[in-house]
């Protein structure tokens, strides 16, 4: 079985991003010039503790994933630091990036894409091995059935072949494969997205099992904003590049602070008929506008129902309101943070379906 | 665990599942045995039966014969038996056909996935895949052939000389379809998700390519390469037709055709059977390709 790592005592938190930015060229014309950027990420920072899960959430192509792959330098980062465990991962040398990849792995969102459909199940898992150490087979074999039995898939499935399995499964195959080098932290890029509801809540309480053994930390990116609420300790909402809100998970959802938030989280099933019944969904208006062309000001103004003149001039900072939350928005001056606690019924209230 | 000791055994290798599945291909079975019998017909068939010596007055009266018990297959306006210019023509029109698809399919998928993978290769690449699809072949040929050949022939012999400058000729002048389909292949695998996975673990360029996007080309490689066999033996022909090739007596499959090809009205057996050598060799390899790529492929082979 896998060990137990203790949780590493450092006050410093695990992961630090500073205004990372992700910027994709758009060539276009004859002499393909470069006429602007696809800002995909635009400025965002958050921190990660040891042993904690971030989620972050946001609709589709605000550059959730983007994020995530960024992090792990498989994108190269157009601007901002990323600190993981004490080394700028923006700024290695590729020798130095690849002997620190073991502590920071991924999983994917498609299990089906993302393993190779000529490899065997143990070659597959091996493989972080075959580049990383160089024990000898029976080794490397060994510890292949470890993981395998860590993440409950049976030892005889090890010589098949992906296309065997169910989705499930190969989420699992996955699972042992970004942790066969004990990693310290995961990026989990949707990882549910692609599985039906009943095994969705297998491959979840999976993963915390795992981070209560190992004591791994994650970045849940996903779009199921009640698989979020379940898994993470911690909530960022993204959008169109940039984080709305950064808020401790139960806060966020019993009171969201920023416009959009708010009505992402109104788009959240209620099991309860009796609630469901008297819920009122914010619906916005219009489109999300495209990343290569973001508004002047804040991004979320030209569908936020609470604009403002400054919304529209100037690009609100991601400042902390309240103790732990961040919110990107001119409803919550920065001089008044003491102030905005006069807030909550308000919002409360909102939470309910009162539109303002 | 208590199963410890059920999942260790490996089951049967990969080459082992492979020739299962290759074995199940009726027509990949057929192709292989019918490659076999010509390759064994052209090497082995003049060790095991030959005619007897002629005297060139014997020779004159036995031109033009038809088929007999002496002279199986026939003999020529020479007097020369067909049958065993078969053979001797076979070895070399096999060896051509095969070694030039090698040539011509290493130099494709090494440009095809170099271009592919490496963003800043693939403009250079492919201009110079381009360029050699819009130069001429057969002056190109001539002109290879013309400044090459004395050299050639004077390290290796006239028969090996040729036989060398021949294939090389075919081989790097018919890579570039391949070149083309790898590539297209190639930049669609590398964006798939278990390369990025590979990546994010930490895999070098090299070690990418060979683990997971090599693999995975080997369906259109495959046809490629089948389609190249006969393709090298017919440019082998032309080149021989043209006097390029071979010396003049020197028999291969393609030249037995053309020279057939004057007297195909009174006796068609003599372009017949070259015909029938060469159009058997090129399905029997195409049989076999598409076993062998239903084999590689796992997904084909569980069922």
């Amino acid at each position: 079985m896998l060990d137990a790592r203790p949780a590493p005592v450092t006050t410093a938190p695990l992961i630090q991003v500073e205004d990372l930015k992700m910027h994709f060229p758009i060539y276009s014309g004859i002499l393909r010039r470069h006429t602007g950027d696809v800002k995909a990420v635009d400025g965002v920072s958050f921190f990660i503790n040891a042993g904690e899960t971030l989620g972050l959430v946001g609709e589709s192509g605000c550059g959730k994933s983007t994020v995530g792959r960024a992090l792990l330098r498989l994108y190269e980062p157009t601007a901002g630091r990323v600190i993981i465990d004490g080394e700028d991962v923006a700024r290695l040398s590729p020798e130095a990036l690849r002997k620190k990849r073991p502590t920071m792995q991924m999983v994917f969102q498609d299990p089906q894409a993302s393993l190779n459909p000529r490899m065997t199940l143990s070659r597959i898992i091996g493989e972080p091995l075959d580049e990383h150490t160089d024990w000898t087979d029976k080794k490397k074999q060994d510890w292949i059935y470890e993981l395998m039995d860590s993440v409950g898939l049976n030892r005889r499935f090890a010589n098949r072949f992906p296309h065997e399995f169910s989705g499930g499964q190969r989420q699992r195959i996955g699972i042992a494969r970004a942790l066969a080098l004990n990693p310290k932290f995961i990026v989990c890029d949707e990882p549910i997205a692609a599985l039906d509801v009943s095994i969705q809540a297998q491959v979840v309480n999976l993963l915390e099992d795992l981070q209560d053994r190992l004591g791994l930390t994650y970045l849940f990116i996903s779009h199921d904003l009640s698989m979020v609420r379940h898994i993470a300790d911690r909530v960022a909402v993204m959008y169109l590049g940039k984080i709305a809100e950064l808020s401790p998970r139960d806060d966020l959802y019993a009171r969201p602070l920023h416009p959009y938030a708010e009505a992402l989280l109104s788009a959240v099933n209620e099991p309860d008929p009796v609630i469901a019944a008297k819920r009122r969904r914010i619906i916005l208006k219009g489109d999300v506008p495209s990343p290569a062309n973001p508004p002047l000001g804040c991004n979320f103004c030209t569908r936020c129902p609470r604009v403002m003149d400054i919304c529209r001039a100037v690009k609100p900072d991601l400042i902390e309101v309240e103790a732990g939350r961040f919110v990107a928005c001119h409803l919550y001056p920065t001089t008044a943070a003491a102030g905005s606690t006069g807030a909550p019924e308000a919002t409360e209230r909102n939470q309910q379906g009162v539109t303002r | 665990m208590t199963d410890s000791d059920i999942g260790v055994a490996p089951p049967e290798t990969l080459r082992a599942a492979v020739w299962g599945q290759f074995r199940k291909h009726r027509g990949a079975v057929f192709g292989l045995v019918v490659l076999v019998l010509l390759i064994v017909f052209s090497v082995l068939g003049p060790f095991v039966w030959g005619p007897e010596k002629l005297s060139v007055a014997e020779a004159l009266k036995s031109k033009n014969l038809g088929s007999s018990f002496v002279h199986p297959m026939g003999t020529d306006q020479l007097g020369r038996d067909t049958m065993q210019r078969m053979m001797a023509a076979g070895k070399v029109s096999l060896a051509v056909g095969f070694v030039a698809m090698i040539i011509a399919i290493f130099l494709g998928t090494l440009v095809g996935v170099l271009a592919g993978y490496f963003r800043r290769l693939d403009g250079p690449l492919m201009r110079l895949t381009d360029m050699f699809l819009a130069l001429p072949l057969i002056p190109l040929l001539l002109v290879m052939v013309m400044l090459f050949r004395d050299k050639i022939a004077r390290n290796l012999g006239p028969e090996m000389g040729a036989f060398v400058l021949i294939v090389f000729a075919i081989g790097v002048t018919s890579w570039m379809h391949a070149a083309r389909i790898v590539r297209g292949e190639v930049l669609a695998l590398k964006e798939r998700e278990y390369v990025l996975a590979s990546r994010s673990i930490g895999a070098t360029s090299r070690r990418v390519i060979l683990r997971h996007i090599l693999p995975n080309v080997v369906s259109p490689v495959m046809v490629a390469a089948t389609l190249g066999v006969a393709e090298a033996i017919i440019t082998e022909s032309v080149l021989s037709f043209l006097g390029l090739g071979f010396p003049p007596d020197f028999p291969t499959w393609g030249r037995l055709l053309y020279e057939g090809l004057e007297y195909m009205q009174l006796y068609p057996e003599r372009v017949i059977f070259p015909g029938l050598a060469i159009s058997l060799t090129v399905l029997s390899v195409n049989y076999i390709g598409d076993g062998l790529r239903d084999a590689l492929d796992p997904r084909i082979r569980g069922r």
